[in-house]
């Protein structure tokens, strides 16, 4: 008698204190991190919302009833207090019963569902266009009718304290891990269509108040749409493990009233002219070295490190390399274009010509590398076309 | 090594004559690494799965660790990624089939009346193909392009960024494969021709039916994954494109290969977990297990829609309306057979007379916490809300747990069940039951907050998080420190039984046990039944509903 006492308190406690623990926690008043899917500002992710609660109660609903079956049958039906076991075997009425029920419960979240997953597919006519394509690590967008294009990559104060032992403490940084340099800009109430790919593995593209997340796989064009509603920073990361960094790519909206993202493209497009100039003229050796240093920095440091020794075995070192000391032509293809099966890209598709021409004389001329060699733009604006 | 002293049940016509031919080979060798002996065997296959369950979980502990708190402490984010692909392979593969097939070995000839395993030979060599695999496996962490980083779904083309170590994991899942059919093999072969006369297949117990329908499941999906890993193989070491877009391939299509084997593959971890808890509930409960027959049809149900519901681990690889809908609906169904189980448990212990010793403990744990992970699986059902679910840790915590309060808990309660039987001494009830109080808490705090996480916005498989996910991650490493460490006490439990229990078992053990392997000895005679017993209705659980 004494030991089935023992279990009941045991019991008892042990669910009392992990109920107490996660009440306190779900309660109004708990001020702590987010415990709920987000209800997001898209119709998309308002349907979402709704049929994730309903569903999660039905579950509840569920889990209550059997389980306190489950509870009055061990408080009672015990050998300790006596009870004798009865004999009953099967009862094919109560079979039909409890496969009849949780079929009609199926069909009623399937009907919702179904109207969801239709309004989720079933894209309207769109007014825009973003092109979205993945990288190791970062993402590229494409404004198809305006033809602004940039990458977007981790905020530099958050890739500086996610080194390993960095020092810094993450809570020190402003929206560690979920800021980037460059946002994808948006207007709202705009229905935009989304073309998603990627240029290497298979990433996924997912901000959460959107209401979903898409794959983007090499090879494929998927497509999604959307119409946000409200203007805001939402932010989000890739969801499908794309290599070391996966953890690092995060995606940022800024969501604009339509006025001033009118705004924002022509202030672009200025922008992206006044580049073009850039690559027709003759740059000083110092200018290059400075702008090299920052895109290795922000592009290239990841992978072949801030002091160009590399992460053996998957990332060589760049100094000393047969590459960057060996002929200036078969530095450039490289950069241009990736090397196939490992993590190196072709960085023509991502970088400017005068970028990609700054870093190649920064890179030929750090880390002990003294090639003494100094790369154009036009150089590089040459060879890409042809 | 005399067994007679335990001798103190009824029915026991068998052993006596068992004694004179108890030929143990005498060397260790002989004995161990050349056995053909189903207890021997299913020893080994245990032994071994407890091994790789360490190895996984001390890698769990390294993923723990670094999520600890937000910023990267202790390791690079690519040996991050190796200990998830690892941690996963290894449990999934080292872990809980091969316990499975342990217990499949010790059990089945015992329940069915059969001497030993129909195919002893091989049983031996599927086996110890095993240990050579594992180490294979495990090799590639020490070679210089380090082990496998692409999570245990080896997606292409991330797992063809792999260095050389990339043909040894290929190499050794083909090994897995062939001892995980060879071991299918030889449990069909076991249960339909050597089943003692009058145990018809509806006399069965719970666990047999539930090995056999699993025994074809991965003889059906084995070599799909074969297939698949194959041409992995050959695209990134020959040059073809099976899976390169770039050179006709598509990478999707190894998503749906990979889970047309992946589906099955998680039932295959979870249909002997039904059959164990069937055993167990009746005996705790002293009730016979209710609606035998409409178990068995669910477990052969839940194995037929386990073929039909794959792509829905893939709502966001986009796929056509119609194709999401029809897994979408596939999916839900598998909800009515698994509740028809649920239910069943319940109304077996219903106005029982439940006594709660520590096998009991463990199978009313898996009931309740394998419930909320199969409810969890309902909402990732719904193909528009698992666009957010979807790789976040809301799924983490969905699939662990149905595996670890699910099978593991599973195989725990096995282990208590008839670890009694096979080594001839109890346990010590006593820390049975701390075992599973801190295991049943502990495992909580470790995969709940993860739903939290997941909702809130989480990414799987990263090494690093932003701020906001701080507390529960914390919490949830600190619930995994606890769980992992309780995990010695289990180990404590078993080498007390096995070397040191004073405490001898009768051949019965459990008051309320029935089922052909309690009418003999514990320990049993090296060779189960060498005539085949009779089997009358009050020795075994299930001697058919319509009496």
């Amino acid at each position: 008698m004494k030991k089935q006492n023992t279990f009941i308190v045991t019991a008892a406690v042990t669910a009392a204190v992990i109920a107490a623990f996660w009440l306190l926690l779900a309660a109004p008043g708990y001020t702590g991190n987010e415990i709920n899917m987000t209800r997001g500002v898209t119709a998309v992710s308002m349907t979402n919302y709704q049929l994730h609660m309903v569903v999660l109660w039905i579950c509840v609903a569920i889990g209550v009833i059997v389980f306190s079956a489950m509870f009055v049958s061990i408080a009672l039906h015990r050998k300790s207090k006596g009870h004798e076991a009865a004999q009953f075997t099967h009862s094919t009425t109560a079979e039909i019963i409890w496969t009849i029920i949780p079929v009609v419960i199926l069909v009623a979240i399937a009907v919702p569902a179904t109207s969801a997953l239709v309004q989720m597919e079933v894209a309207p006519e769109t007014e825009m266009t973003i092109k979205i394509t993945g990288f190791q690590w970062r993402w590229k967008y494409q404004y198809m009718e305006d033809e602004i294009e940039f990458i977007s990559s981790l905020q530099a104060s958050s890739n500086a304290a996610r080194r390993l032992a960095s020092g810094t403490d993450p809570e020190t940084v402003e929206n560690y891990l979920l800021d980037v340099d460059k946002p994808l800009v948006l207007p709202a109430n705009t229905k935009i269509k989304f073309l998603i790919t990627a240029d290497d593995v298979i990433h996924s593209w997912w901000v959460p108040a959107l209401g979903w997340k898409r794959d983007a796989v090499p090879g494929f064009i998927n497509e999604a749409w959307t119409e946000i509603m409200e203007p805001g920073i939402y932010r989000g990361q890739c969801a499908e493990l794309c290599g070391k960094d996966h953890g690092f790519m995060p995606i940022v909206l800024n969501v604009l009233p339509r006025a001033e993202y009118e705004a924002w493209v022509s202030q672009q497009r200025q922008e992206m002219a006044h580049e073009q100039s850039q690559v027709e003229r003759l740059w000083t050796r110092d200018e290059l070295m400075e702008l090299g240093e920052n895109v290795y920095a922000a592009q290239c440091a990841t992978c072949h490190q801030a002091d160009g020794q590399g992460l053996a075995p998957a990332f060589p070192a760049l100094a000393g390399s047969s590459v960057t000391t060996g002929p200036v032509q078969d530095n450039i293809d490289v950069v241009l274009h990736g090397r196939e099966g490992t993590a190196m890209q072709a960085w023509s598709k991502m970088l400017t010509d005068s970028d990609i021409a700054a870093t190649l004389t920064y890179t030929r001329n750090a880390f002990g590398n003294e090639t003494g060699d100094v790369v154009q733009p036009q150089t590089i604006a040459r060879i890409k076309n042809g | 090594m005399s067994i007679e002293s335990t001798h103190s049940h009824d029915g026991d016509t068998h052993d006596a004559a068992h004694d004179d031919h108890d030929h143990k080979p005498s060397g260790f060798l002989d004995r161990w690494l050349f056995t053909t002996n189903h207890k021997d065997i299913g020893t080994l296959y245990l032994v071994f799965s407890l091994l790789m369950f360490f190895i996984g979980g001390s890698m769990a502990m390294v993923i723990r660790a670094e999520l600890f708190m937000p910023g990267l402490q202790l390791v690079e984010p690519d040996f991050f990624n190796q200990m998830t692909t690892m941690h996963a392979l290894i449990m999934v593969f080292g872990a809980v089939m091969p316990a499975w097939v342990g217990f499949a070995n010790w059990m089945i000839p015992m329940m069915v009346g059969a001497p030993d395993m129909a195919l002893p030979r091989m049983n031996n060599w599927s086996f110890w193909i095993l240990p050579f695999a594992f180490t294979m496996l495990l090799s590639t962490l020490f070679m210089d392009s380090g082990g496998p980083a692409a999570g245990w779904t080896l997606y292409p083309p991330l797992s063809l960024q792999g260095g050389q170590s990339f043909a040894f994991v290929v190499f050794a899942i083909h090994m897995m494969g062939i001892s995980s059919i060879m071991g299918s093999i030889n449990v069909i072969a076991t249960i339909l021709n050597m089943r003692a006369p009058g145990m018809t297949l509806l006399k069965m117990p719970l666990f047999v039916w539930t090995w056999l329908i699993t025994a074809f499941l991965l003889i059906a999906v084995m070599p799909v994954l074969a297939g698949a890993v194959t041409m992995l193989l050959t695209d990134h070491f020959f040059g073809t494109s099976f899976f390169n877009a770039a050179g006709g391939g598509d990478p999707v299509m190894f998503q749906h290969i990979f889970w047309f084997f992946g589906h099955p593959e998680v039932y295959i971890m979870i249909l002997p977990a039904f059959g164990v808890v069937s055993e167990i509930i009746p005996t705790f409960a002293r009730k016979p297990l209710f609606g035998y027959t409409a178990m068995v049809y669910a477990t052969a149900s839940i194995a037929f829609l386990s073929f039909i519901v794959w792509a829905h681990h893939m709502f966001t690889v986009g796929m056509p309306l119609t194709g999401e809908l029809f897994f979408m609906y596939a999916t839900m169904l598998i909800a009515v057979p698994t509740g028809v189980k649920v239910f069943n448990w319940v109304s077996t212990m219903w106005r029982g007379s439940m006594t709660f010793e520590t096998p009991m403990l463990f199978a009313i744990g898996f009931v309740i916490l394998f419930t909320i992970g199969g409810l969890s699986g309902l909402m990732l059902a719904l193909a528009s809300v698992d666009l957010q679910y979807h790789d976040t840790y809301f799924v983490v915590a969905h699939f662990h747990y149905v595996l670890v309060p699910g099978a593991v808990f599973a195989l725990m309660a096995g282990t208590y069940y008839w670890l009694p039987k096979w080594t001839g001494h109890m346990y010590s009830e006593k820390w049975g039951k701390i075992h599973f109080w801190v295991s049943a808490i502990s495992v909580n705090i470790l995969f709940f907050p993860q739903h939290y996480l997941g909702l809130a916005g989480m990414p799987r498989r990263i090494p690093d998080y932003s701020t906001q996910f701080a507390d529960f991650n914390m919490i949830s490493s600190i619930g995994g420190f606890i769980f992992g460490a309780s995990q010695l006490i289990f180990v404590g439990v078993i080498v007390h039984c096995v070397y040191k229990s004073k405490q001898a078992a009768t051949g019965r053990v459990w008051e309320g046990a029935k089922g052909l392997e309690w009418t003999l000895s514990s320990p049993p005679p090296y060779h189960s039944f060498n005539t085949p017993p009779v089997i009358d209705s009050t020795t075994i659980a299930h001697a058919g509903e319509a009496h």
